[in-house]
């Protein structure tokens, strides 16, 4: 069996380049793997591009790597909350690009790379400022527009258990976007909370089979 | 009219508009709850309603906020990131698949915050004018996907404009979706013939209400008082 295991975020995120293109699930605070992106900081990778719900939170997550001036692009659907002042000042300056996606066209955008689609065709946003330069298409009277996937260089994953083949379950809303990030970059990096034995999950309560994770190593977040 | 400081006076609060919205949430409906002042209306439907709540973060069955602070759990939030239940019989989705109940035509409602809305029914809510970037999450899934769309207000600015208009003069959401408005003065339906008065708050006339207005109001035969 595939050696998968990690001792450390750091060891996980050392494939890890300048420039990457890089997914981040989580919702808010939500499912964010913060060991990662943290780990991603003390190597003070640059130039990427992040793919995430939200644009960081207080100087967690994302919000930690833009402080560290790690970030040249975020393609998201919420960027400016509240809690997201790092984003707002770095944004307000000039120093990061923004594409903003709608959440459910974001979702599916990724979910459309990791089914190995060419695009889909969604009624969401037709006619608004985020359909400029978007293909129209008429499907029985109702005007689409045509959304592209959506690729990444790297997913970073928050799981709950893991077992040695990589098989992944997840701890209530902190599900959101991560399985469906975990189908669609070429390199799947997971922090997960738990370690079970082979055989341990369910196969009926496998949520994202292992198949798709590359590295992972065992991180015990506070709940 | 009116002197606005006994307008003012007069005014629902939020939890006031979150109750009025309540009423008119069906038992069996799925109903998406947004971000900001629609975040209040699960607290206001009574416990042996059976209302099933969606929430965009991948939440089907969402329940009011825990009451003991010891229940918080920051692996359940809503779309507004603060904490809430799950009900019993709730289930989790992820992202994609909580969009596709989003734009399947399963939610029978949604309630969302709004800057404008237009006598059409078109619908902002994600881009305040001339501030670059913008917050769309999942209004412009939303908007199109939920059966009816039920939007939550204040009736003016804090500068006093209305915000129930003619036209958008904000980036638009989507176009025709808004079913009914709910707000601080009144509960306007979107109708063929344009914007219809059905509710005053107490104390408030129909020439109250359309003077706060920027479009004209169709006043019901059967204009209602709100109660809550």
């Amino acid at each position: 069996m595939k050696q998968k295991r990690f001792e450390n975020p750091d060891q996980v995120v050392e494939p890890v380049f300048a420039g990457a293109t890089i997914m981040v699930g989580g919702f808010g605070p939500s499912g964010v793997p913060e060991a990662l992106t943290d780990a991603i900081c003390r190597h003070d990778v640059r130039g990427l591009t992040i793919i995430s719900n939200n644009a960081g939170t207080d100087e967690t997550g994302i919000a930690r790597l833009l402080m560290q001036g790690c970030v040249a692009k975020i393609i998201c659907s919420f960027p400016r909350a509240t809690e997201s002042t790092v984003f707002k000042e770095r944004f307000d300056a000039g120093e990061v690009e923004l594409e903003l996606v709608p959440q459910g066209t974001l979702a599916e955008r990724i979910r459309t790379r990791g089914a190995g689609l060419g695009g889909f065709l969604t009624k969401t946003g037709v006619g608004t400022e985020l359909a400029a330069g978007k293909e129209e298409h008429e499907i029985d009277g109702e005007t689409y527009i045509l959304e592209r996937p959506l690729p990444a260089d790297f997913a970073l994953i928050k799981a709950d258990c893991i077992d040695p083949r990589g098989n992944l379950t997840y701890r209530k809303a902190a599900r959101n976007f991560n399985p469906v990030m975990a189908t669609a970059a070429t390199t799947v990096l997971v922090q997960a909370s738990c370690e079970v034995d082979l055989g341990a999950i369910d196969p009926e309560h496998i949520v994202t089979p292992g198949i798709y994770v590359d590295r992972y190593c065992i991180y015990n977040s506070p709940r | 009219m009116i002197a606005d400081a006994i307008l003012a006076h007069h005014l629902l609060d939020r939890q006031q508009i979150a109750a009025r919205v309540a009423q008119d949430l069906e038992d069996d409906w799925v109903v998406n709850i947004g971000i900001g002042m629609p975040t209040l209306v699960p607290a206001h439907i009574a416990a042996q309603r059976d209302v099933i709540l969606h929430s965009e973060n991948g939440i089907v069955g969402m329940g009011p906020p825990p009451k003991n602070p010891k229940d918080v759990d920051p692996d359940l939030l809503n779309a507004g990131k603060e904490p809430v239940t799950l009900v019993t019989g709730g289930a989790y989705v992820h992202h994609a698949d909580s969009f596709a109940i989003v734009r399947g035509g399963r939610l029978d409602a949604a309630i969302l915050g709004a800057f404008q809305v237009a006598a059409n029914g078109d619908l902002a809510n994600w881009k305040l004018r001339g501030r670059p970037g913008g917050n769309v999450g999942g209004a412009m899934d939303i908007a199109v996907g939920a059966k009816r769309v039920f939007v939550m207000m204040t009736h003016t600015t804090r500068e006093g404009e209305p915000k129930v208009v003619e036209e958008l003069t904000y980036p638009l959401t989507a176009k025709g979706v808004v079913s009914t408005i709910f707000t601080d003065m009144a509960v306007i339906a979107v109708t063929p013939e344009g914007f219809t008065l059905q509710e005053t708050a107490p104390e408030l006339t129909a020439a109250d209400v359309q003077d706060a207005t920027g479009a004209p109001l169709i006043v019901a035969d059967d204009l209602k008082s709100i109660s809550v």
